[in-house]
C-alpha cells in the first residue's frame, strides 16, 4: 500500500473501529462509515471495497460502494454474517482525507438551448445568469461519489452551493441520453433514456456505458471529473467522432 | 442444425432469465435473473441441465411457440398450467414439474399459470441467447441481455443450446406448494432506527395486501402507512433484493430483482432469501405479513431451503405414463372448455 504522509504520519484504524454493520437479511450487511455525504468518508468506503476486492475472503459474493457505506452481498451457504464482519472489521485503513482524483476527466457539454432545456429556469431561480450558472457548474471540479440509479450514472460532487435546487417538482417521463443535469449539491450525466428529475443544463455526445466494455463504465470510483463548454458546431462533430468510435476521451492530471 | 422456438404469441410478459448478474452492481446494474431462482433450478433439473441456464420467466400466462430445426425437451415449474402439444392434428395435454419432450414442426401453447403469479419454462440445452457481463439475464430497464433487452414479441426466434437428450422424461414426484396465509420472513433493519417503535411494531403484526403497481422491480403495499421518526429521506446508499424500503407515503415497497442498486429511502426490513420465490410470486391483491427473523435464523433458513432443493432433485423420477392424460377421451366427454388467459379473464 502506498504509505501516504499526512501531516508527518499515516493514521491506520480498523474499520470496526470506524464503521457500524447494520443488517440487511441474510444475503448482505452494510459497511457504514457516516450519515453524511463527504469525500474522506466516500473514500473510506471506496478503500474498503478495494480491499475486499484485492483478498475476497471466502463466501464473499460482490460489494456495492455508495456515498457513506458499503454494502457486502454474501452468500450463506459459504460464509455468515458474523464472519465475515469479523474479518472485515479487522481490516486496517488509512486516512483518506483530502486526497486528489488520479484522474480528470474532460466532458465537453453544449449548454442550454434545446440541449439543455432547464438552463433559464435554473439562472431564474438562483438569481443568476445564464453565463454566471455555466461558469460556476463548467468551473468545479467534480468528484464520482458512486455510481447507481441508472447503469453508469454516476453522482458527481459537490456542486457550487449558489446552484442547490431541490428536484423538479414533476419529472420528465423522458430525458435523452447525455443530459447534463444537476439536483440539490450533486451533477450527473444521464448515460441513457430515462425518466428523471434533475435540472438539465447542457448535453454531451460522449458514452458512459456499455455491457460490451469491460469495465462497462468509463467513471471509476474517486475520478475527477471537468465539464468544458463547447459551441454547436463541435458538439456535433464530437458527436460524429464518437459515433464513428474514433473520439478518444481527454483526461488531465497524471494517469493512475 | 439446432433447435429453435419460433414465437407465436408470447404471453403477458415473457422474458429470458437466469440466475442474474452478479458483479456488477457497482457500476449500477441491476441484478435482474429470475424471480423465483428455485423455479429456474427445478425446472433446469428437470430437463438435465445445470441449474443457471437460462430460462423464459412466465407471467400469469405462458406462450404459444413453434419448435423448428429439431426437437426440444422442456420442462415448467413454479406454477401449474396446461401444457398442450401440437403435432399435425393432434394435441397431448400435460402439465407443470415434469419434462416433456416435442418433436420438430410441434407447436406447444401454454396456458394460464394457478397457483402462482410466475413460472420458469426451461429447455435442454437452454436458451442459447448471448451473455452480457456474464449473464443472459434480460435488464428491461437497461434495455440489454436475454432477447434484446426486452419481453418475447411475436415472430421472435430464440436458438437452444446443443445438447444430446438423455434418458425418459423426470417428474418431480410431489411439487413444492405455497399453503395457507402468506408470511414472508424479514430481517429488521438497516433503517429500522429511521420508524417509530409504533411503526416497527404495526410492520410485524399488519396484514398487507399486494398493490397493482407490481412488476419485476417491486411491488408496493396497500395498509396503514407507516411513521417516520424524522422522514424517509436518507443518503442513498446499497439495496438488497428483498430490501422493503418506505417512501414518504409510508407504504412499504419491497424490491424485486429488477430493483436499482442503490436508493434514497428508508429500509425497514429485508425478506430473507429462502422467502423471495414466493415473495416473487405474488399477484396484485394477495393478502401478506411479514415475521421478524434475526440474521443467523435467515442464514439457516437459506440453508435449511437449499437442502429442501436438494433434496427434490434427488427426488426426480421417470414419469408414470399410466398417469397421463387421455386428452381426446377429456375433449369428447365434453370436460374441458378452452383455456381462458389471464388477460381475457382480467
Amino acid at each position: 500500500m502506498g504509505a501516504r504522509m499526512a501531516g508527518g504520519q499515516v493514521r491506520m484504524q480498523r474499520i470496526d473501529a470506524r464503521a457500524r454493520f447494520l443488517p440487511v437479511g441474510d444475503t448482505a450487511f452494510a459497511v457504514e462509515f457516516g450519515t453524511r455525504i463527504d469525500p474522506a468518508i466516500n473514500a473510506l468506503v471506496h478503500r474498503t471495497a478495494a480491499l475486499l476486492a484485492a483478498a475476497p475472503p471466502e463466501g464473499l459474493v460482490e460489494t456495492v460502494p455508495s456515498f457513506r457505506s458499503l454494502l457486502v452481498h454474501y452468500d450463506p451457504r459459504r460464509t455468515s454474517a458474523q464472519a465475515l464482519q469479523m474479518f472485515i472489521g479487522a481490516l486496517e485503513l488509512e486516512d483518506a482525507a483530502g486526497d486528489a482524483p488520479a484522474r480528470v476527466w474532460r466532458i465537453p457539454v453544449l449548454y442550454g438551448g434545446e440541449a439543455g432545456p432547464d438552463l433559464a429556469e435554473v439562472a431564474a431561480a438562483t438569481g443568476l445568469s445564464e453565463p454566471e450558472v455555466i461558469a460556476l457548474h463548467a468551473g468545479t471540479l467534480y468528484r464520482v461519489y458512486v455510481q447507481g440509479f441508472l447503469p453508469g450514472f454516476a453522482y458527481l460532487g459537490d456542486l457550487p452551493e449558489a446552484l442547490d435546487l431541490p428536484r423538479r417538482t414533476t419529472p420528465r417521463v423522458r430525458v435523452p441520453p447525455g443530459s447534463v443535469a444537476i439536483a440539490q449539491r450533486m451533477s450527473g450525466i444521464y448515460p441513457v433514456e430515462s425518466p428523471g428529475g434533475w435540472h438539465l443544463l447542457g448535453n454531451t455526445p460522449l458514452r458512459f456505458f456499455d455491457p460490451l466494455w469491460s469495465p462497462p463504465t468509463l467513471f471509476a470510483p474517486g475520478d475527477g471529473v471537468r465539464f468544458v463548454p463547447v459551441e454547436a458546431d463541435e458538439h456535433a462533430a464530437t458527436r460524429e467522432a464518437v459515433a464513428r468510435g474514433s473520439y478518444r476521451v481527454e483526461t488531465e492530471g497524471t494517469p493512475a | 442444425m439446432s433447435t429453435v422456438l419460433h414465437m407465436l404469441q408470447p404471453g403477458p410478459q415473457t422474458t429470458v432469465q437466469d440466475l442474474g448478474r452478479h458483479g456488477f452492481q457497482a457500476y449500477g446494474v441491476p441484478v435482474c435473473g429470475a424471480l423465483d431462482g428455485t423455479a429456474l433450478r427445478l425446472a433446469n433439473a428437470l430437463v438435465g441441465n445445470e441449474a443457471g441456464l437460462a430460462g423464459l420467466e412466465v407471467r400469469l400466462a405462458g406462450p404459444t411457440f413453434e419448435v423448428a430445426g429439431g426437437p426440444a425437451r422442456l420442462a415448467l415449474a413454479g406454477a401449474q398450467a396446461d401444457i398442450e402439444v401440437i403435432v399435425a392434428d393432434e394435441t397431448s395435454r400435460y402439465g407443470a414439474w415434469r419434462a416433456i419432450d416435442v418433436p420438430e414442426g410441434a407447436r406447444v401453447r401454454i396456458g394460464a399459470l394457478t397457483g402462482s403469479g410466475g413460472a420458469m419454462l426451461a429447455f435442454a440445452g437452454g436458451l442459447a441467447v448471448p451473455a452480457v457481463l456474464g449473464s443472459r439475464a434480460t435488464d428491461l430497464k437497461g434495455r440489454f441481455g436475454g432477447h434484446e433487452g426486452r419481453p418475447l414479441a411475436p415472430g421472435d426466434r430464440l436458438p437452444l443450446g446443443t445438447r444430446a437428450v438423455q434418458g425418459p422424461c423426470l417428474e418431480i414426484p410431489s411439487p413444492p406448494r405455497a399453503v395457507g396465509e402468506i408470511v414472508l420472513r424479514a430481517v429488521p433493519g438497516p433503517q429500522a432506527d429511521a420508524f417509530t417503535d409504533e411503526a416497527m411494531a404495526a410492520f410485524f403484526t399488519t396484514s398487507y395486501r399486494v398493490s397493482r403497481e407490481a412488476d419485476r422491480m417491486g411491488m408496493r403495499l396497500e395498509g396503514p402507512p407507516l411513521a417516520f421518526r424524522d422522514g424517509a429521506d436518507i443518503v442513498s446508499d446499497g439495496i438488497a433484493t428483498g430490501s422493503i424500503q418506505v417512501p414518504g407515503s409510508g407504504l412499504p415497497i419491497v424490491l424485486l430483482a429488477d430493483h436499482q442498486t442503490i436508493g434514497g429511502y428508508a429500509k425497514i426490513a429485508t425478506v430473507i432469501s429462502a422467502d423471495l420465490p414466493l415473495a416473487g410470486s405474488l399477484m396484485p391483491g394477495a393478502q401478506i405479513r411479514f415475521r421478524a427473523v434475526t440474521v443467523a435464523e435467515g442464514e439457516d433458513a437459506c440453508r435449511a431451503r437449499e437442502a429442501e432443493i436438494a433434496r427434490i432433485i434427488a427426488s426426480l423420477a421417470p414419469v408414470r405414463e399410466g398417469a397421463r392424460i387421455d386428452a381426446a377421451a377429456l375433449y369428447g366427454a365434453n370436460l374441458i372448455s378452452g383455456v381462458v388467459t389471464a388477460l381475457e379473464s382480467g
